[in-house]
């Protein structure tokens, strides 16, 4: 069992790492904000699955500040990409 | 089987990310590359059995330090034209190859060089544990065997933080860092920074009380406190805090300032500064981390805003 | 008895990586930024659900498994708005 975890884990680190290829080539900013994104929930997937395999329950709080920082790390970037849009005007945000 | 094909994978991704986040021609690209980095090295820290560090990685390396290079981003947007026409001569390349080289070889040589039991004190940390009390050695450690270091990590964030406010101008000190962010109050980003942050304060609360017996503990609590904190003020649901409030600067430096009391107090009944009482350890470690907390997260937050740029309205 | 358990964590683990594969593949081969972030956002969400639902049975423990629902949650939660804010942030950046 803790074999297949791993592999399962093994494979969705694969799937981020080709999905990484994406945020490379990506030609706008957003495929970059997706960046923080993929790793959100690719990452925090194939640490469930090495916590469960190994059996270290604090895993699963490695797995939520993992989701916490990455949705802040992904706010950031729109925040950023935002204002470099408008730098002298002070528009209303539509967020 | 699976496990050095995993670590392989993750190592030559990591590696990738690395020199992509040096070489990338767009910083914004650059900064999401390192970020990226960070996230994954969590990873790599939980498979090498480092919850805690997983931890503070997951925390400072993937989303503080991130938001961090932003603003960084930001205010070099201004002198990135100049620089991108600038050409290092190829003596300058050559020197800088020399120079990473050399320090590159001379790691490797060092880390190959390395002794096959490395020198460790864990065997002797492990006994002595008990008696301070916490279950997780890596907060006994940090507070109880080697707390002045901790204590001067401490002064060091408050001094960086003073270091940081003294580049704001100076007819604007004790006002508000930062642009006044604006967001659409009914809009996604709010209801974010509405639902978000009481998620987060309870999860970063449970990580620093857990940090006693389990991975976790008050730094990566405060980073996580400090992101909430940062997430609210970038929805515009709160603005940046004016820096010559005295609350403010008395959260500051309540942690050290507690610390040191602790110490005073531990030279004068245990005979060390910040030595522990026989049966006071507990104690007193859960006074000096529930005095840091505030000042970590007060400290974080306004060094990722910056220096203070807008005169506070009195 | 645990042997179904296990089982039903395998078949719903490899659920859950077949949704990571079609949510890379979606995000590689999805024509512009909107559809990438359908693919990303949607079929990775039902993938981390599904791999949760598979390590429930795993858990030792009514709070580590209330842990585990705490993070697909917060996932959840988080990556929905973020890819709305991503979206919007794209789609102001087209000319009008």
């Amino acid at each position: 069992m803790a074999e297949f975890l791993l592999s399962a884990a093994a494979f969705v680190v694969l799937m981020v790492a080709i999905g990484l290829v994406r945020v490379a080539r990506g030609p706008g900013r957003a495929e970059r904000m997706m960046a923080a994104q993929l790793l959100g929930t690719g990452a925090i997937g194939a640490l469930l699955l090495v916590g469960a395999a190994t059996g270290e329950g604090s895993v699963v709080d490695v797995a939520l500040t993992l989701a916490l920082l990455s949705a802040f790390a992904s706010i950031a970037f729109v925040k950023f990409a935002m204002r470099q849009d408008q730098p002298a005007a002070r528009a209303e945000d539509a967020l | 089987m699976i496990a050095p094909v995993v670590s392989m994978v993750v190592v030559a991704l990591l590696l990738w990310l690395a020199v992509w986040s040096v070489v990338a021609h767009d910083a914004f690209l650059a900064v999401a590359a390192f970020v990226v980095y960070g996230l994954l090295l969590a990873l790599v820290w939980v498979r090498l059995a480092g919850i805690d560090v997983a931890l503070t990685e997951a925390a400072i390396g993937g989303g503080l330090t991130g938001a961090l290079l932003l603003g960084a981003v930001g205010r070099l947007r201004r002198t990135e034209a100049a620089l991108s026409t600038e050409h290092a001569g190829t003596g300058t390349r050559i020197a800088a190859a020399l120079l990473a080289v050399g320090v590159a070889g001379g790691l490797m040589i060092a880390v190959t060089m390395l002794p096959e039991q490395p020198p460790t004190l864990a065997p002797l940390v492990v006994p002595a544990l008990p008696a301070t009390g916490v279950g997780n050695p890596i907060t006994g450690v940090l507070l109880a065997f080697r707390a002045l270091d901790t204590l001067l990590e401490a002064i060091v964030l408050v001094i960086a933080l003073i270091g940081v406010w003294s580049f704001g101008p100076d007819h604007a000190w004790g006002g508000r860092p930062g642009p006044r962010y604006s967001a659409d109050p009914n809009g996604m980003l709010a209801y974010l920074a509405r639902v978000l942050p009481p998620l987060g304060i309870v999860i970063g609360i449970y990580l620093f009380w857990a940090g006693a017996d389990h991975p976790g503990g008050k730094f990566q609590s405060a980073t996580i406190l400090a992101a909430m904190w940062m997430l609210v003020q970038m929805a515009a649901l709160a603005d940046t805090p004016r820096t010559d409030r005295n609350i403010l600067r008395a959260g500051i430096v309540v942690g050290p300032l507690v610390f040191i009391v602790v110490g005073v107090f531990g030279l004068w009944t245990a005979g060390a500064f910040l030595g522990y009482p026989d049966g006071w350890s507990k104690p007193l470690i859960l006074l000096i981390e529930m005095a840091l907390l505030p000042t970590l997260v007060l400290v974080l937050a306004l060094l990722m805003n910056g220096p203070a740029t807008r005169k506070a309205v009195p | 008895m645990s042997t179904v358990l296990d089982v039903f964590s395998i078949v719903a683990i490899m659920g859950g990586a077949f949704f990571y594969l079609a949510g890379t593949v979606g995000l590689l081969r999805f024509p512009d930024a909107y559809t990438r972030l359908h693919a990303l956002t949607k079929a990775d969400n039902l993938g981390l659900a599904l791999v949760v639902v598979g390590l429930l049975p795993q858990m030792n423990g009514i709070l580590a498994a209330a842990k585990l629902i705490l993070v697909w949650l917060l996932v959840m939660l988080s990556s929905g708005a973020v890819s709305q804010l991503i979206a919007r942030s794209v789609r102001r950046q087209e000319p009008q």
